[in-house]
Order: C-alpha cells, then structure tokens, then sequence
C-alpha cells in the first residue's frame, strides 16, 4: 500500500515540478541510428536520460554509491527481482569515483575457482550489455595479453592458462614470435630490459567505455522507475533491534527495507557507521594518459614482473596504469615516484613511446582486502549488504557485481557466485588469496 | 612528493622508504581466544584523518619508527622513534 501512495507522489511531483522530464519507463526513448538521424533532422533537444528527483521518504532498498556497482544493482534489482521501490544515493556525480577513474580493462583471466566463475559471469554480462541497457558502452574484446619475462612467470602463466580452459575460459599462449609480429612496438628483442619469452592472452579480454557504463545503468534502472539521487551525502544509519531501517543523510532521512553499500573506496567508513569493522585498507592507485595519437596499439598489454598495463583508448590516448603508491590514502591523488616507474616500464616495454607527452595523471581509492578478493554479501547486521573490497579490479566486475549484489539483496541470501565471497571467510580461515601475498592489504 | 621525516636522519624523499601500515595494531597473547587472533591479524580501523604508522628508512638508517599522516591529504604531522611519544613539528 505504502508503496503505491508513494507512486502517487512522484507521479504528481514529476508533472507539477518536471515537466520536460520523461516518466519513468512510459516514453523511455529507444536510442538508435533512426533515432540518432531523427533528432539530427530536426533538432529537437534529447530527453534526459534520467530523472532528479527529491529522495522519497522511504524505499523498499537503498543503495549506497552511485557508481557501475550500485547502478547496476537497482538496475537488476529493478530487472530481475521486480523491486522497484530504489534510491541510488551518490554523494558526488554519477561515475564520478573509481567508476570513471579505472582503465576500463575487462578480463577474467583468474586462476582460483571462485574468482573465475565470477569474472567469467561478468565478461559474459560485458558482451551483451549494450544491447540490454539500450545504452552503447563500447565494449572491445581486442585481447588482454599477460607478458611472460621468466621461466618462473612461464611457469605460472601456463598454470593459470590451463586453470582458465578447464574452467571454459578462453586462454592461449603466445610465443615470442608472434607477440612481435602481433605488436610491433613492444620490445620483443632478447637484449631487452625485460626480455619477453612469450604470453598469456585472454581474446575475449579488452575494453569498455567506463563512463557509459554508468550513464547505461543510470538510464535503464531508473527507466524502471528507481529513483537515482545525487548530491546526497550519507551521514549514518539507522538501526533498531539489530537490523538496518534507514539511512541519514546531508538531504535528510530516508527510510529503507533493505540498504546495500556499493562504495568501494569507503567501505570502512561507511560500515563504520553501522558499527562493523572490516579487513580493508583504503589505497590509492594512479592512472595516466599520454597525448592522443593514431592508431597504434589494438590491445592491452600487461606485464606482472613490472606490474604494468597498457591500452589505447578510442580517443587515441595511451591508458597506463601500474603499483599502489604503497600508502593508506584517501586522497584520490597518488605522489611522483610511482608515476615514473610506470613511465619507465612504459619505455622498458615501447621504446618509441618516450616522444610522447604524458597528458593526464590522476589517482582513485581502492578497498584492498586482506586476501585480494571482494566481498560481497550480508554484514552482521540485518537488512545490510555489501559489495566492495575490489583491489584493483572492481571495474570489469561491475556488471556481475551488480547482478550478485542484487540477488542477495532481494533473497536475503548469496548467488552461487558470490558465496564464497562472504566478510566471514577471513575468521574462517577460508581467504581467496589469489597472489598468496598474505594478509598485507597493499601487497596483492 | 611527500618528505618523510625520519627521527634519525631528518627530513628524506619517500623513495628512501618502505610502509610498515598501521602501527596501532596490537599482537594479542599468543593463548588469546580466536577472534581477538582475527581483529589483529585482518581487522582495521582504516581511519579517514590521522594515522599512526610504521616506516623503514632502508636507504638511511635503517630504522622503523612511527609517522602520524593524514591520509586525506597525505600531511605529514609528526614522527617518533620506536617507543617514544610524538613531537609535532619536529622533523
């Protein structure tokens, strides 16, 4: 009943306030190249793509963080489970965190079980993804392709290669040979810095285009009628008889059935606020873009000795990434001596990439977990759910991430994807430590 | 670029040094029951402000000590030898 009063409402304000605004899921324009041509022609102003409305007083769910992560679960939430009753909160601007900070590599070239089967799920989301959100967010499969500069690395890469096929994953091993004749730039000669024996690729790895993965959920959950409310800080919880009931927020407070965090970056503060301490430490990981140019590199290129990765984005600007600065941070802006070792592996690897200018450089929050893996699932109090803890690889996750998050929200109880990825796994002594690194947050 | 005050040899550029992490967290007795064993060795405060932290100058002296830093802003507070209170301003 609650929820059908509530409808009411916003039915009412949209008209009175909003009247250029669409309703929710009734006119959702189909974008295509016929409407792309219509509006062309005539030059009508494009629809919104989504609502702004004033947060209702309460929702069936809450979701925290207005990134991929919490977008695509209203978005399934919406889809799958027919809960429409959603806020989004997002106390910046859509994608304006780690979802617009990462570079935009997709893969899952994972060796552990619970890590494959998950990252698989989600590729598989990536492939289609545009056509289910109506939304082109420019997914690329041009190949993720691991450098092996050791016997040790060989070793290992044709462990995780094979551990990927037994699971239905593709992998293929490349030799020297033909990752020179594939990638002309890269320096494949043996008196290299860092000579490359061969490589691991995964074809179906590539890119997508991470703001439109956002702007994507963005427009399909909330053509489902989820309420997406940004500027909207949250400042605490609500929680009677040990169980979640609400949300404080700098716009005021908001009830809530069910609250899920999706704020990867600041886990820790905002499990704080619901009294839970968790195995995370925030770090800060850099980025950097050269100056755009034509087209030279058709795929990513990664090296785990080095701990560098590289791509060209559609705009032409090499996407580098690489280390940690090795600090907790909160800053979202890294420090010089990690951006020159990334520069430097950029020019160990493509010599001919030292006349470019470097462009951009910026720096994003990540939750490091103990083991390297996320968590996703309930917390120890009622009615509250999490997915975070993403290390470095939240982006590519973010469709399944989504998807899982949703379903453990709606069912109160984990996806068979997310299971093993319980906050109880630490005490348990059941840790998914894909590096074996330990329990050193900044090490994996 | 963040200037690490090291209590021994002054003010140094951070490539000299390597993080140690949280220096608040404490080992427990070694017949302390299971979850205290869990709070030390995966739980963490994670603090958005001031944190008390391990260094190593292992291109200086080679010494851990203590350094409080903002992890919002990366400001450098304070720095103490290993057992010694903070002094603000030193360093």
């Amino acid at each position: 009943m609650r929820r059908d009063v509530r409808l009411v409402d916003r039915e009412s304000r949209i008209c009175e306030n909003s009247a250029h605004l669409r309703h929710p899921g009734v006119d959702a324009l189909k974008y295509s190249i016929f409407s792309l041509i219509g509006h062309a022609l005539s030059r009508e102003r494009w629809p919104l793509a989504w609502r702004s409305p004033e947060p209702a007083k309460h929702y069936d769910v809450v979701v925290i963080g207005g990134g991929g992560h919490g977008l695509a679960t209203a978005y399934y939430l919406a889809k799958v489970h027919g809960i429409r009753n959603v806020a989004v909160l997002e106390k910046g601007w859509l994608g304006g965190g780690n979802t617009g900070r990462n570079t935009t590599i997709v893969r899952s070239n994972y060796h552990f079980e619970p890590n494959a089967h998950f990252y698989e799920y989600s590729l598989k989301l990536w492939e289609s993804l545009s056509q289910e959100l109506d939304f082109n967010v420019m997914y690329s499969p041009r190949g993720v392709l691991n450098l092996v500069h050791t016997p040790g690395e060989m070793d290992a890469a044709m462990r995780r290669g094979n551990a990927m096929r037994l699971n239905g994953i593709d992998a293929k091993f490349l030799s020297r040979d033909e990752i020179a004749s594939w990638i002309p730039n890269l320096d494949c000669s043996p008196s290299s810095r860092f000579p490359i024996l061969g490589g691991l690729l995964q074809p179906r790895g590539g890119t997508v285009r991470h703001d439109a993965v956002a702007w994507g959920y963005a427009r399909a959950a909330d053509a489902l009628g989820v309420d997406i409310i940004q500027q909207c800080e949250v400042t605490g919880m609500r929680i009677e008889d040990g169980a979640v009931t609400g949300v404080r927020t700098t716009r005021g407070d908001i009830g809530a059935g069910k609250v899920g965090i999706a704020v990867a970056g600041y886990s820790s503060k905002v499990a704080e606020m619901a009294g839970i301490r968790l195995p995370i430490e925030s770090h800060v990981l850099q980025a950097m873009v050269s100056e755009p140019i034509k087209p030279v590199l058709d795929t990513v290129v990664t090296s785990g000795a080095v701990h560098f990765y590289i791509s060209q984005s559609d705009k032409g600007e090499l996407v580098m990434g690489g280390d940690l600065d090795f600090y907790n941070s909160y800053a979202q802006r890294g420090n010089l001596p990690v951006i020159e070792d990334v520069v430097r592996a950029c020019l160990a690897l493509f010599p001919s990439f030292g006349r470019l200018r470097l462009m951009r450089t910026w720096g994003g929050i990540m939750d490091m977990t103990m083991d390297g893996s996320p968590i996703i699932g309930k917390l120890p109090v009622k009615n509250l759910y999490m997915t975070g803890g993403w290390c470095y690889g939240g982006f590519k996750a973010t469709p399944a991430s989504g998807y899982v998050h949703a379903w453990t929200i709606a069912r109160d109880e984990p996806h068979p994807l997310n299971a093993k990825f319980t906050l109880e796994r630490f005490a348990e002594g059941r840790t998914i430590d894909e590096k074996g690194a330990g329990p050193y947050p900044w090490a994996h | 670029m963040m200037l690490i005050p090291c209590p021994w040899c002054g003010p140094r550029d951070q490539i000299e040094f390597t993080y140690g992490g949280d220096a608040t967290v404490r080992r427990p007795a070694s017949d302390a029951p299971e979850p205290e064993w869990v709070d030390y060795v995966y739980l963490r405060d994670n603090p958005c402000g001031p944190l008390d932290e391990l260094w190593y100058h292992g291109a200086g002296c080679r010494s851990w000590f203590h350094v409080l830093r903002d992890t919002r802003t990366h400001e450098v507070l304070a720095s103490a030898a290993i057992g010694e209170p903070f002094a603000p301003g030193e360093g």
